[in-house]
């Protein structure tokens, strides 16, 4: 689409501030910040421009006959219905388009295939509705997780800029190096998509699969998931950073100090333990931010999709254990969250699931229980 | 009347022998589909049988990287992670690595860990002799397991091809075990 | 034997005149003529409620944030509203058409099977009901989009999804029943002298797309039932633990999914070669090549397939191959296209309603053929997959294609079908508002999914507000513009308005514009020869 044209037209007609406003929206695919996303780009408006003149070509000579064709202006119609010579020429002609389209498509698809080493590998995995990535082998990994809160989404609050594409923690790749992708899912399909680099791919569980991409430019760039994959679909989005690889290198060696420095604290969480009220504060944000997008606020879940906590048996009986344990490692439709979250969050969450909405068992789960259960102890 | 010689009920009939072959050939995709990709490597999903390792020439000229990665599947309770993250080979050098697994529940889990490898055309080249993989395997409560995996790298593997990636998912199928029984 | 299937044809012809009312008539009837009837209406009232379901759709999306409806029911609309256009609207309005049309344009007294006519029409009510009631039961309706990709629709699905299977079988029996009657009767009651080559396009079109749906709906009933017997039977079809590979499912939906895509729009180019002629007075041009046309493109649609599945992560050769096999398919299309605009050039045209929409069908039917030739292109497809480009891509092939071909059809056989002319104003006011308020809904679609927004997304990023407001208005006005059509359908029913000639339109030729208008109960008993 030419964009200039448009804008120009639109400006002209003084609809400029209607129909692009406030937040502009693009009207173009974006040309990224990849050589393969430029040559995407390229393609994309190569391939419309050859639509837009056989467009004209062909609608031009249908408006053509009904302009002048017409019988009101009593012109007598002509009896031919079929001329050989003319039917091979509109099929012929078409061949040789296709093969001007496909010829730079294929040169295209075969510069994104390529299996070389890359300089950085990293494993990102779709659960419902979250990423994680992994920095193929380090102890680098995180989940990232919607920003948005769902007050925004709700109505409450003003929304902000970068409403529903913003993540706790965004993915952070160095520019000019290969960084390669290795796709999969912890449960149902979802698509890792990031415009600006012309990935998207597919995480299918049970499978890996690859993408690749060398960023040119330093910046932040936002995704989403791309294939429906249930109740949040909408909500977990991808913000990728390129960072300049002195910057990147920076960041990564804070990230691993970062991961000791938890480690350690986890170790000194074994031996305190939390106060009722601390717990149950923690606990309500853990919930808020993990827990209420299926199970509900008011933990009463949706009847058939999602159970309810409010008065169920796990979540009431004499033994967390097994409320524990749920929470740690998953269940059917339910992601683990042992990686995702702290011992301490997790005691948190577990206390404040037994003890809100009337589940009034009383009882306070320290991360030392969380710990036991954790170790099958 | 001519054009009316054929009895229309029987003329259906014949059509509906169609109709029920098409419904078998859906079935039929199935393995139509896993041999496809045995032949193509279409989608990374190496041979679940043993391969016979022998002599085979090893192409000391080239090395090939290749990289281990482990995910435990959503409602796996599971510590999962190969011993070394990638390793390098010559083609036909036949080698063993080891994945460490630990059940943390109090529970016993039948385990099954399913294998993918990217890209897709590198299956086809990866021979295991022995693998955890071509069975269940039963986790005790608690129990800690170092599980050996040996395997070859076929030389005809596609020169453009440096490294390959091999992933195992481990799922719980302790439910399906049960239903079996 | 052929005096037992005379018998059988003539079995019921003791009056010429349709009973009288009640519910019992249109309950056990065998006429083609009722039957077409039962599926028309049926069709539009499916399409009145897969469209009040586009329109919750479009009034959550109206405003970022969510107003109206939860995530899960959105997605239920999505699916349901993707179920019911598919199999309740469109698939049923040409089996309708079928009906009606196709025994009257071979001079054939009835469909070969008028039985097995009935129940292909009766079971359908129950397929939709059962559809339609569980979006009441606990946990809600199918919520993984109709193309129910799995494990969405197996392990992470609710139990719902039983009632959905059992529905879809039940659809996909009445289109298997519904094709074998067409290809039967085609291939058997053609008045003596109708040779192949001498069917109008109607009756060619709706042949292979018979053939279309007898290969490919067995297909689907196998993917819904290892959907079933993964869920709930322990099978592992889809499922990686067990062996399985989800991605199968995509191939197995995908290789019924496009030729069902063909099936959607094949008849819709019959109706286009019907009306075009007639309102150029001037005959089709090129009637063989697009007799081969509808033939390749039927065939290509078997090995497209996959281009519904580029980013599912295919080698390379797999990608090059169904890319260049889906552009192929553009060379039949064209040369449709080229033909109707030869048969328009140096008529006499007039603008009658029926052309008006066969017009509009020419030129936005290749604007979504414009844009599916862009998501060929696998590199290009990567940025568009999945985004609002496809779900603009696909409403302007199935909205202003298929079912614009419909309303086409509907007014040029309406003083047929009721014997009297429908009411020109209504239909104005049901074209104009129907064509400006539906390109108000689909053409910003484009720009919003180029711009990165996914589909099937009940709330979305500020920078795609504006287009979304304007996207949803469109939406509600073409909602509210098909109510002119419900109200002209019931004049016409009460036969108001001005009696219709045996021939209302100048140019049409064609054996069903020999008999009176309305059509007797039964016609062509006597089979007509034609030279």
């Amino acid at each position: 689409m030419n964009i200039g044209a448009i804008k120009f037209a639109a400006a002209s007609l003084g609809l400029i501030s209607a129909s692009v406003s406030a937040t502009d929206m693009p009207l173009n695919l974006t040309k990224g910040v990849t050589d393969i996303s430029g040559q995407v780009y390229d393609l994309h408006m190569y391939i419309f421009w050859i639509c837009t003149v056989i467009g004209i070509v062909v609608f031009g000579a249908m408006f053509w006959s009904i302009l002048h064709h017409r019988k009101s202006k009593g012109v007598k119609p002509a009896d031919f219905h079929e001329s050989t010579k003319v039917e091979i020429l509109w099929t012929a002609i078409p061949f040789v388009i296709l093969i001007a389209i496909a010829w730079p498509a294929a040169k295209t698809l075969l510069a994104m295939e390529d299996p070389s080493e890359s300089d950085l590998t990293i494993e990102v995995t779709g659960s419902q509705w979250k990423w994680h990535y992994k920095y193929h082998g380090t102890d680098v990994e995180y989940y990232s997780v919607l920003a948005t809160q769902s007050e925004q989404i709700h109505n409450k609050f003003e929304k902000g800029d970068n409403y529903l594409l913003e993540v706790d923690r965004p993915l952070v790749i160095p520019t000019g190096k290969k960084v390669r992708f290795l796709v999969t899912s912890d449960d149902v399909i979802h698509s890792w998509w990031v415009p600006a680099f012309a990935v998207k791919k597919d995480a299918n569980p049970g499978f890996i699969n690859e993408a690749w991409t060398r960023v040119n430019e330093a910046g932040l760039y936002r995704g989403q998931c791309a294939e429906l994959c249930g109740k949040d679909h909408g909500f977990m989005p991808v913000v990728v950073i390129a960072k300049e690889p002195a910057e990147f290198d920076a960041w990564f060696a804070e990230q691993e100090q970062i991961i000791r420095d938890k480690k350690a604290e986890e170790q000194r969480w074994l031996s305190m333990s939390m106060s009722m009220d601390d717990a149950m504060d923690m606990g309500q944000k853990i919930y808020t931010a993990n827990c209420a997008a299926c199970h509900q606020a008011s933990g009463e879940g949706l009847p058939g999709a999602f159970p309810a906590l409010k008065g169920s048996k796990i979540a009431t009986n004499n033994n967390p254990a097994e409320h524990i344990g749920i929470v740690l490692n998953g269940k059917k439709g339910m992601p683990a969250f042992g990686k995702q979250l702290s011992l301490a969050e997790i005691a948190a969450v577990v206390t404040y699931e037994r003890n809100a909405w009337g589940n009034n068992t009383k009882q306070l789960v320290q991360p030392k229980d969380v710990n036991d259960v954790k170790n099958g102890k | 009347m001519s054009q009316h010689a054929v009895n229309p009920v029987k003329s259906a009939g014949k059509w509906l022998l169609v109709v029920i072959g098409m419904f078998g050939f859906g079935y039929a995709l199935v393995p139509l589909y896993d041999v496809f990709c045995d032949i193509t490597g279409i989608n990374g999903k190496p041979s679940n049988q043993a391969a016979a390792y022998q002599a085979v020439e090893i192409d000391e000229a080239r090395v090939v990287k290749v990289e281990f990665m482990t995910r435990s599947a959503g409602g796996m309770a599971s510590e999962f992670k190969p011993m070394v993250q990638s390793i390098k080979v010559h083609p036909g050098q036949l080698q063993e690595v080891e994945f460490y697994v630990k059940n943390p529940t109090d529970r016993d889990i039948v385990a099954q860990a399913v294998p993918s490898i990217s890209p897709g055309p590198a299956a086809l080249y990866m021979n295991k002799t022995e693998c955890f993989c071509f069975e269940q395997q039963t986790l005790k409560a608690g129990e800690e397991v170092i599980m050996p995996m040996r395997f070859y790298v076929d030389p005809q593997l596609p020169q453009d091809i440096s490294v390959f990636t091999l992933s195992y998912t481990l799922y719980d199928v302790s439910a399906q075990v049960v239903a079996q029984n | 034997m052929s005096s037992i299937v005379e018998q059988d044809i003539h079995a019921d012809d003791h009056h010429h005149h349709a009973p009288g009312g009640g519910i019992k008539r249109w309950l056990y009837t065998t006429n083609h003529k009722d039957i077409g009837t039962l599926y028309l209406w049926f069709a539009f009232i499916m399409f009145l409620v897969g469209g009040s379901m586009a329109m919750v759709i479009r009034a959550e999306l109206f405003e970022p944030g969510l107003q109206i409806v939860e995530p899960n029911f959105f997605n239920q609309m999505t699916t349901v509203h993707g179920l019911v256009m598919v199999f309740g609207a469109v698939m049923p309005a040409f089996t309708g058409l079928a009906n009606w049309m196709v025994p009257m344009m071979i001079g054939a007294p009835d469909m070969a099977l008028p039985r097995m006519n009935n129940w292909s029409f009766w079971i359908l009510p129950f397929a939709f009901a059962i559809l339609l009631a569980s979006l009441f039961m606990e946990g809600g309706g199918p919520n993984f989009g109709w193309t129910f990709y799995a494990p969405l629709s197996t392990t992470y699905s609710n139990d719902s999804t039983a009632l959905f299977v059992f529905s879809v079988h039940i659809m996909g029996a009445s289109s298997i029943m519904g094709a074998i009657n067409v290809i039967v009767t085609i291939m058997n009651m053609r008045a003596p002298g109708m040779t192949y080559m001498k069917m109008p396009l109607f009756v060619w079109t709706w042949f292979i797309t018979a053939f279309l749906l007898i290969a490919v709906m067995p297909v689907l009933a196998g993917a819904v039932t290892m959907v079933l017997t993964d869920k709930f039977f322990g099978t592992s079809f889809f499922s990686a633990a067990g062996g399985g590979d989800p991605v199968l499912f995509q191939h197995i939906f995908w290789f019924f999914g496009h030729p069902e895509v063909y099936i959607m729009i094949l008849p819709a180019f019959g109706i286009i070669s019907q009306i075009v002629p007639t309102f150029a007075r001037k005959p089709l041009f090129g009637y063989a090549s697009m007799v081969y046309a509808t033939a390749s493109i039927a065939l290509l649609s078997f090995v497209v397939w996959a281009h519904h599945m580029f980013t599912t992560g295919m080698p390379v050769a797999g990608e090059l191959f169904f890319m260049i096999a889906t552009m192929l398919i553009s060379v039949p299309t064209g040369v449709k296209v080229f033909n109707w605009v030869a048969t328009m050039w140096r008529g006499a045209m007039t603008f009658e309603m029926p052309m008006l929409f066969a017009l509009a069908f020419i030129v936005l039917f290749t604007i979504g053929g414009f844009s599916g030739l862009m998501l060929a292109i696998t590199p290009v497809d990567f940025q568009y997959h999945d985004t609002y480009f496809v779900v603009a891509h696909f409403h302007y092939v199935l909205v202003t294609g298929a079912i614009f071909s419909i309303f086409a059809a509907a007014y040029y056989w309406l003083p047929k079908w009721s014997g009297v002319m429908f009411d020109k104003k209504l239909a104005n006011w049901h074209f104009w508002c129907s064509l400006v308020s539906v390109n108000v809904l689909f053409f910003p679609m484009h720009f919003v999914g180029l711009a990165g927004m996914p589909r099937r997304i009940p709330d979305y990023a500020l920078q795609f507000a504006d287009f979304n407001k304007w996207i949803s208005i469109g939406g509600f006005a073409f909602g509210l513009s098909q109510l002119f059509f419900l109200a002209l359908l019931i004049k016409a029913c009460r036969k108001q308005g001005e009696p219709a000639a045996a021939k209302p339109w100048e140019g049409a030729e064609g054996l069903e514009w020999e008999i009176p208008s309305p059509a007797p109960y039964h016609t062509f008993e006597t089979p007509p020869v034609i030279k």
